[in-house]
Parts: structure tokens; sequence; C-alpha cells
């Protein structure tokens, strides 16, 4: 009985790791039962993957929902204390401040005469920059571009100049013309006022400028210190956050988390149990496999250890697909909702794979624990 | 079951949380303006006011009730008039003192509501206690109580009389410099009763879209109708325009313009999550149709081998998983309700009212996502051989 050839064969089947075998049956019940083994890991896939997308997004909503906030325009304002303008190296002691992670605004307030005599408030500021901090509610038909241009306000108009020509406004006794660029409407102060460049406006009134706008972004720590640093490196500055602006953000931006988490783990928490349900199937489905394995000799440690392998390498799968699958999810969701990428959070990536595979484990044992106890005779027979 | 209700939860929270949001970006402040038509042009910088007193034109305080009487007048949330008149206190020659409603009680018809700064300017806040409308005592802002040396409860001369000061304001905004004093105060200090400025007017509106932006004269008359009847800030200032004589209405662009961006996102971010819930949900039908269709092979077996075509299997487990849709879909509404109230209550103090309309919808998602979600398994019901069904082997 004993050819040269299989006693070959089984020498070297004797001669191999013990591992070789654990692992050829762990691959081949994957491929050939790959419909119930794909059905598994798709469920694993999809809930991998929402989840994923739950959790970048729940931690990513907040700094996208604040670059909106910073659209109502400035949260932080320094004032000049006694009514007097800053002193001129207020614009870059608050840029150096701010470091980059804002936007500063200089504006310079007088009262003008118009030729007519009626009276209205000019204001010169950095147009480029208040185009930045403002363009989002400032509804302009036209910005200005060369010098002696001007922004009118909407109420302004019919005082300076309702034609659209060129108009002559005079501030103590010295005349400037302007050229009406175009209107501004805002439905508040501003709709009153007549906006130039900043240079302008020092070269005919010399008043220097006596308020800097600051749109800082942050979190509400983050632009208190800026607020205290302002008013250190400022003593003749009042400096002090727009509650008007900074109060809605935080209200809002609380409640909304609020409601994304209790979301997120709803979902989350679904797709748990279903990716539960669908692997209890598949394993418990696999009982004849099991009954086999169970006469032919392996131990209850073997056969649990057996399918856990299986179980953690379908979670490990299933979570790693699920999660690249759920980061292009919240980025398409970034584009497409806050025409912003989200940046994948790698972070989430072991929460996500410890999760899918500790699912994973709980539905693999849970039925073959049950199973233990059964003759295998029993399920051979098929009943 | 528990899908739909999670489903449900989220469509329930989804559709409200418009108006939720809305509210709380109320926070903000009043997003429209009311002043007089014939007005003339503000000269103020910085919040004090550099035009002679005499100059401009008023509103009627009578007027007021009336903004509760427009057609939306359910999506006011408050109003409060202001009066700035200017006064000298002891060396400050040009100050401002505010009239305003603090919270004060207007009775329209049946209707009785009490409205103020408190409600429209919620970010102001006062170390003492808020004055009664109906008292002579103000409120010192505290940047000008600094520089007076006053606290609360103190006297202030004020054009010749003596106030009592009930409270320092903060607001961080050109408040901090003036005087607030209740409306009636204001009007006796300038000498005309009756006076208002301007009106400011919290509303919860509707995202600005392009239909908004049209002019409503030149609407048709079914589509003005429609216009009218949206609660866009451009309509909601059009009927502020008609409840008030010679009033000009407008939206206050900072406040109402961001409003609608951050409406927009919230409730995109808010329909996507409904479609991971519903994701979700079919994930969790598909799982328990596919357990269902295994166990009952055998079943499958038997009525093919009896003669039942591959159609007569499938529509048994249609029919079957509408059922189950249609129970769990109502089981699963009544429990989305009671989450979306949970969230509501938890999040935002207030009611989730899940509409009764939606009901049908829901189970009309329920079934959509039944079947889509067991369509796989029913395929594979539909394709068991019988002979090794019956044999136990599939």
């Amino acid at each position: 009985m004993n050819t040269p050839e299989t006693g070959h064969v089984a020498r070297r089947r004797a001669a191999a790791p013990h591992t070789s075998m654990f692992l050829r049956m762990l691959v081949r019940a994957a491929v050939l039962r790959r419909g119930r083994a794909a059905s598994a890991l798709l469920a694993m896939i999809v809930a991998a993957a929402v989840a994923t997308a739950m959790l970048n997004l729940y931690v990513d909503v907040q700094a996208k929902l604040r670059r909106e906030f910073r659209k109502y325009g400035a949260n932080v304002v320094v004032v000049s204390r006694d009514g007097q303008g800053l002193p001129s190296n207020a614009l870059s002691t608050v840029t150096s401040v701010l470091g980059g992670s804002g936007i500063a605004v200089p504006f310079a307030y007088a009262v003008a005469r118009t030729a007519d005599g009626h009276s209205v408030v000019v204001s010169g500021t950095d147009l480029d920059q208040a185009q930045k901090l403002d363009s989002s509610w400032w509804s302009v038909t036209g910005w200005p571009k060369a010098s002696h241009d001007a922004l009118v306000g909407a109420r302004a108009v019919t005082v300076v100049g309702p034609s659209g020509k060129p108009f002559d406004l005079s501030f103590q006794g010295r005349s400037i013309r302007l050229n009406p660029a175009g209107t501004l409407k805002t439905g508040a102060a501003e709709d009153s006022r007549v906006y130039i460049s900043l240079s302008d406006f020092t070269e005919w009134t010399h008043v220097p400028y006596s308020t800097v706008e600051i749109s800082a972004s942050g979190s509400p720590q983050e632009i208190g210190s800026i607020v205290q640093r302002l008013g250190q490196a400022l003593p003749v500055a009042d400096v002090h956050p727009v509650r008007q602006v900074t109060e809605g953000e935080a209200n809002v931006l609380g409640k909304m988390r609020a409601t994304l988490l209790v979301a997120a783990i709803l979902i989350i928490l679904t797709a748990a149990v279903c990716v539960l349900s669908t692997l209890t199937g598949w394993v418990s489905d696999r009982r004849r496999d099991f009954a086999l394995m169970k006469a032919l000799g392996a131990s209850g440690r073997m056969l649990q250890g057996f399918f856990a392998a299986e179980a953690a390498a379908l979670g490990a799968i299933g979570s790693t697909l699920g999660f690249a699958i759920g980061v292009g999810v919240a980025i398409w969701i970034g584009r497409a909702n806050f025409h912003a990428p989200v940046s994948p959070r790698l972070s989430v990536l072991p929460v996500v794979l410890a999760g899918g595979i500790a699912i994973a484990l709980i539905a693999a044992i849970v039925p073959i624990s049950l199973l233990r106890r059964v003759q295998p005779a029993t399920i051979l027979r098929g009943e | 079951m528990l899908g739909v209700g999670v489903a449900t939860a989220m469509i329930a929270v989804a559709t409200d949380i418009g108006d939720k949001i809305s509210r709380e970006l109320r926070t903000y402040g009043a997003n429209l303006i009311v002043t007089p038509q014939e007005d003339t042009l503000d000269v103020e910088i910085g919040g004090v006011n550099l035009k002679p007193p005499s100059d401009g034109a008023y509103l009627s305080e009578v007027d007021l009730p009336k903004i509760k009487g427009m057609f939306w007048r359910n999506n006011i949330v408050g109003f409060a008039p202001m009066l700035p008149v200017s006064v000298a206190v002891g060396n400050e020659k040009n100050l401002t003192l505010l009239g305003t409603y603090f919270s004060h009680h207007v009775v329209f018809g049946k209707q009785d509501f009490i409205t103020g700064v408190r409600t429209t300017h919620p970010w102001w806040k006062v170390q003492g206690t808020w004055p009664d409308d109906n008292s002579n005592d103000v409120l010192l802002g505290d940047h000008l109580a600094a520089r007076l040396g006053l606290k609360a409860d103190q006297q202030i001369n004020i054009a010749g009389q003596p106030r009592r000061i009930a409270g320092i304001l903060s607001t961080g905004g050109a408040e901090d410099n003036q005087i607030v004093a209740p409306l009636a105060l204001a009007q006796q200090v300038l000498g005309k009763p009756g006076a208002v400025r301007r009106i400011y007017v919290s509303a919860v509106t509707k995202p600005e879209d392009a239909f908004a932006r049209r002019d409503p004269k030149s609407l048709s008359p079914a589509m003005y109708d429609r216009w009218y009847c949206s609660p866009y800030a451009q309509s909601i200032a059009f009927q502020l325009q008609e409840a008030i004589p010679h009033s000009h209405a407008e939206q206050i662009r900072q406040v109402a313009q961001n409003e609608g961006t951050i409406l927009t996102r919230i409730q995109g971010l808010m329909l996507l999550i409904t479609l991971a819930a519903l994701l979700a949900s079919a994930l969790a039908v598909s799982a328990s149709m596919a357990t269902a269709v295994i166990e009952r092979r055998s079943e499958v077996g038997l009525m093919k081998a009896l003669g039942a075509g591959n159609l007569a299997v499938a529509v048994l487990f249609f029919a079957e998983a509408t059922l189950l849709a249609l129970l769990a879909g109502a089981v699963g509404f009544a429990g989305g309700a009671l989450l979306a109230r949970e969230i509501g209550h938890s999040i935002f103090d207030s009611q989730i009212t899940v509409q009764p309309v939606l009901f049908p919808v829901i189970l009309a998602i329920a079934v959509l996502v039944t079947f889509i979600g067991s369509a796989a398994a029913i395929r594979r019901a539909v394709k068991f051989d019988p002979v090794y069904a019956l044999r136990g082997d599939a």
C-alpha cells in the first residue's frame, strides 16, 4: 500500500508545521463558501464604513461649522479707549498676536459734509481685507479698485449722489472728489456710510484709524487667550469679544455636536447589532464543519480557536476595508456639504478596527459555545 | 425593527432640526430691522449719535402690537423698539440714552405675549436687576459706569431728574457706553410720547434661495402667494412693512445671510445622517432576512418540490417582508417618536414634535428598505435546489 509517492506525501504532511493546516482551513473555508463569507464580510464592511464616516464627521464637524461661523464677521474688536486714534503700530501688533490665524481690518471714521451740507460718515479701511472679512453678508455691486474710488452705502447714496456721478466731500475745510464704484447693502449702520481706502482717508482727513475688527479662528478658549494677549499688547486700547457673535456660535456648535453624537451612537449601534446577527448566522450555518472537525478528533479549544481566528480575520479585513470606504464617504460629505475636504482621521482606525474584531469575536464565540455541548453525530445526521 | 426605529428618529430629528437650530441661531439677535420710511441718514460712529436730536422721522409705538397680527406672527420670536436720545450727564455732554422694552407685556387681540431686548438681544448681561418697563430705573453700560464711577442701586442725574440705576449692562457692543432705559422714559426725555426710532425683529426664517430674492412686484399672483407665504426674511420684511405704516423693513444681512448658510449646512448634514441611518437599517433587515431564509430552506424546498415556481416563492417572501415592514414601521415609528422626543428634551430643551404626516412616509420607507434589504436573501431562497434543501445540504 505504501508506495514511495504516498509515503513521500505523508512524510511531507507530517513534517509541515502545524500552522499550515490551520491557515489552509481558514483560507479554504472562506473560498469554498464564498457566498456566506462574502455576505458576512459585506455586512462588516458597510458597518465599519458607516461607523468610520460618522466618527470622522463627528470629530471634524466642529472645525467645519466653526469655519462657517467665521462668516459672521469680526468676533473680536479693538477700539481706542479715549475716542482718539489707535497708535500707528496697532495693526502690526494685532497681526503678530494673531500669527496668521485670522483677519484683522482697521477702520477709521470721520463725519464729512456733502456739497449741499448733509453730514455723512466716511470710513477708511483696508478694502481687500474688509472684503475677506465681510464678503458673505456685505451685498456689494462693485468693490473699489482705483484710488479715490468709494463704496457707498445703500442709504448714503441718496445723500451723496443718486446719479452715480463723482461727488465731493469736505472735512475740516479739505475736500476730496470720489468716484462711486459700487453700493453696499447690509441692513445695518454700514448702509449710511461711505467706505474708501485707508490711504485716501488718512491723506484727506489726517485722522488715524480708531478700530481694528478681528476675525479670529479657534475655540472659545483660544479666542479668550487672543483677547487677553491683545489686551496686554495694546494697553491703550479696549479689546473685547463681540458677544453677539461668540455666544451664538458656542450655543449652536454645542447643540450640533450633541445631536451628531447621539446620531452617531444610534447608527453605529444599529450597524453593530446587525453585524452581530449576520456573523452569528454565518457561524451557526457552519455547524456541520464544526461537527466534522470534532468527529475527526479536534479538541474543543482548538475548534474555538479556529473559529475565533476566522472571525477575527474577517473583522480585521472588514474593518480595514470599511475604514477606507468610510473615509471616502466622509471626504465626499465634506466636499458636498461644506465645500472643503474632511481630513481623514487616522485616530479613528484603531477604534473601528478594535470594534470590528470585538464584534466578530462575540458573534463567533456565542454560537460555538452553544454547539460545544451538542454531540457531533446529532449534527452530522442533520437534526 | 431597531433599524426602522432609529431611522424614524433620525428622520424626525432631521425634519425638525432646521427649526430648532434656527431658534438657537436667534441667539444672534434680531435679523430684521424696521425704520421710518422718511428717515434721514444716520450719523453714528461707535454707537454715538452725532445727528441733531430734532432730525429724522419716527415710528409710532401704537403700531407695534400689529407685528403680532401678521401672517407669519408665529415665526416672530420677539421684537424690541429702540429710541436713542442724546443726554448730558455731568461732564459727559453727548451721551446716548437708549429707550427700549426689556420684557414688555404686549396685547394684540386675543394674543398676549412678552417681548423686549431680553428676547431679541440674549447676549446682553446685567449685573444687578433688569429694570421694570413701567419704572423710571435705568441700566448703565459697564464702560460708562466705570468712567463715571457709578454702581448698581446708586442714583444718576439724567436731564435734571435723579434716576435709580437698576443694574450694570455688558453687551460687548456700543451699548457698553450708553444708558439704557425703559422706552417711556426716553420718550419723556425727548418730549415725543409714542415715538420709536427703529424696531429690531427676531424671526425664524427659511434660508434664502433664488426665489426669495425675486421682486414681489414682478411675480404672478400665484407665485406672489407662494412668496408671501414662505417665511423668507424678505417676505417677513415685506409683511412688517405692511403692518407698520410709513415704515421700511430690511433684513440685517450679517445675521440673516449667515443664518441661512449655516442652516443649509446643518440640514444637509442631517440629511446625510438620515441616509446613513437608512443604510444601517437596510443592513439590519438584510441580515435578519438572510437568517430567516436559511432557517426556512427546507420549507422552501418542500414548496418547490410540490411545484411552486420561483415567482411564487419570491412573492411569498416579499409579502411576508412587507407585512413585517408595516408592523415594524408602525412600532418603529412609535419608538422613533419617543427617541426624537428624548433627543429634543436633552439637547434642545424643547419638544421635537413628530408630524403625523410622517407616518405614511415612514411606512413607505420601511417597506422600501425591507425590499432592498431582503432582495439578496430572497434571491438565494429562490435558487435553492429542492433536493439539496430537503436533504439538509444547502
